[in-house]
């Protein structure tokens, strides 16, 4: 059940995501679904930032306006433990592959 | 969920100008003659990380079209996590202190500085100490944890905030306390020993004692060798770190840092700075720090949400974080009673902020809630000067069980004591309290 919900809510926001710079298809890139990929968002925000924008010589980075291939890729080594760290592989397996790639679309089309 | 998404769609077909329209209804509040507006849609008590957050984002996720009055008694800010680097002589109050002008200037909150007295939950509304009375829609309760100082005998009569001996503080929100126990420490001769009692857990952040015990043994042993730190534990082992903490009193403190596991403090005794057990014999010690059990903040007890353990703690909706004693009304923070492996932290308040600052978001636009809401806890402690180990999780809400579990594979501690995470503390301290406050 938890499992098909999570899915609702990334299907949902997949769709936005897709849709994010075309803004043709207001059904799917609607108010309610933004608010649920700003709230996955949130998550990251209590160490990298609101919207992904760290504080000035933060050790952390900023994810706004990183490329979203790059996002994904270093979520991915991370994961797998090809990327070294201290917290990140830790944290980065708490979020699904789908997830992942909501997020590093949102962030990417943050101002950085 | 074809159905679920299906009239999500016209809910939002229905409802695409709806905070919009909240907007118009949002400014609705006029202020009354004291200043203070006599209505808001969304009010928060308490301006810590869980309150201040849910605030913050509230304005944020609304599109700043949903009016907000944050409740709090103090002047700024003062960060717990981080509190142990002033009682070590690390760092000063001023690093942990953060005005509330950033959640009025930059985000058009309103911030009154007054004392929620009461809540009537039927009305709908909150009485400040100052006189006024605020109607809200919906209203957010994040008072922290509140000492219960009935729970060890005389310990009251030795706070220093009583003035009646002074010296047996418990420095557990930071504020002049912290202050307090670092001249206490400052003060103490050589060859003294500092002793600090922890309470049965559930406790405000499970790490905080021993890694005050580990900074305090620091500071000892650069300058003060020959004292000693005592460790006396109510609970029958570390509950946090314990691994890690315990491999760094062996390693890096030896002769110097002592753990004792099932010491129940049960009272004080002021005039010789002597706690006494429930079985074990008393410990008198030149320094004495000792946590009382905690319990949710007063007004949270005076308004019944302390409905779960005994009447320790809020029980609320993991969903949305809305009390199960009272409608409209969200319990954040310390104050609630906690899913599985949720600690009582700075960071997993300020994830319960944004939790229910969503909800309330849609609740007000009529709209379903994140039906799968996540969040995140990351926890450094220094254990000297620049040495610092952590503990993280992801938590997820599982609906078949609604409550929030950590995500199978995710999460864990360090390996070591390390600098690097020393450096990622205090840019996690720089970014949350910004998330938090600007």
């Amino acid at each position: 059940m938890s499992l098909k919900l999570t899915d609702l809510v990334v299907a949902a926001c997949m769709a936005l995501a897709s849709t994010a710079n075309a803004q043709a298809d207001a059904g799917i890139n609607s108010p309610q679904s933004t608010l649920y990929v700003k709230s996955l968002a949130a998550t990251c925000a209590n160490c990298h930032g609101t919207n992904g924008v760290a504080t000035a010589g933060s050790s952390v980075v900023s994810l706004a306006g990183l490329d979203k291939a790059y996002t994904i890729a270093q979520m991915k080594a991370f994961k797998t433990g090809t990327r070294p760290a201290t917290v990140m592989h830790q944290l980065s397996k708490g979020y699904s592959d789908a997830q992942i790639e909501v997020l590093a679309t949102y962030f990417a089309a943050q101002k950085k | 969920m074809s159905k679920t998404n299906a009239s999500g769609r016209r809910a939002f077909l229905q409802s695409s100008s709806a905070l919009a329209l909240l907007g118009v209804a949002g400014l609705s509040g006029c202020a009354s003659i004291s200043g203070v507006p006599s209505k808001a849609k969304v009010v928060v008590i308490g301006g810590g990380y869980g309150g201040a957050t849910a605030a913050k984002y509230v304005r944020l996720l609304s599109d700043y079209k949903i009016d907000v009055v944050l409740i709090e008694p103090q002047a700024a800010f003062v960060s717990c996590p981080m509190s142990n680097l002033v009682v070590s002589g690390v760092k000063q109050m001023d690093f942990l202190t953060t005005s509330y002008a950033g959640l009025s200037k930059n985000h058009g909150i309103t911030v009154v500085k007054d004392f929620a007295d009461s809540i009537d939950t039927a009305k709908k509304t909150v009485t400040l100490r100052g006189g006024s009375v605020m109607a809200y829609d919906k209203l957010v309760v994040s008072p922290g944890v509140d000492l219960m100082f009935d729970g060890i005998e005389r310990l009251q009569a030795a706070d220093l905030r009583n003035q009646v001996s002074g010296q047996i503080v418990q420095a557990w929100k930071a504020g002049a306390e912290t202050v307090a126990l670092r001249k206490q420490l400052e003060a103490m001769p050589d060859g003294g020993v500092f002793a600090i009692t922890i309470p049965e857990a559930p406790y405000r952040c499970p790490p905080g004692p021993y890694e005050r015990a580990s900074v305090v043994a620091g500071y000892f042993k650069a300058n003060k060798p020959k004292s000693k730190v005592l460790i006396l534990d109510a609970n029958p082992d570390v509950t946090s770190k314990a691994a890690l903490f315990k491999k760094v009193w062996a390693e890096q403190y030896p002769g110097m840092v002592e753990y004792r596991g099932q010491h129940k403090a049960v009272a004080v005794d002021a005039r010789t700075n002597t706690v006494k057990f429930d079985v074990q014999d008393d410990v008198t010690a030149a320094v004495l720090n000792v946590l009382p059990p905690m319990r949710a903040g007063a007004i949270a007890v005076k308004t019944g949400l302390n409905n779960q353990a005994n009447s320790r703690w809020c029980g609320v909706n993991y969903l949305t974080f809305e009390s199960t004693a009272a409608k409209d009304v969200h319990v954040l923070g310390d104050s609630i009673q906690i899913a599985p492996a949720m600690p009582k932290s700075g960071h997993m308040a300020n994830s319960h902020g944004k939790v229910a600052a969503s909800a309330i978001v849609a609740q007000l636009a009529g709209w379903d809630v994140n039906p799968a809401p996540m969040l995140t806890n990351t926890c450094y402690s220094f254990v000297d000067t620049k040495n610092v180990i952590h503990v993280a999780s992801v938590h997820e809400y599982v609906a078949a069980e609604k409550t929030f579990k950590t995500v199978a594979t995710s999460g864990g501690v360090s390996l070591e004591p390390n600098v690097l995470e020393g450096v990622y503390a205090l840019s996690w301290a720089s970014n949350i309290w910004a998330d938090t406050l600007t």
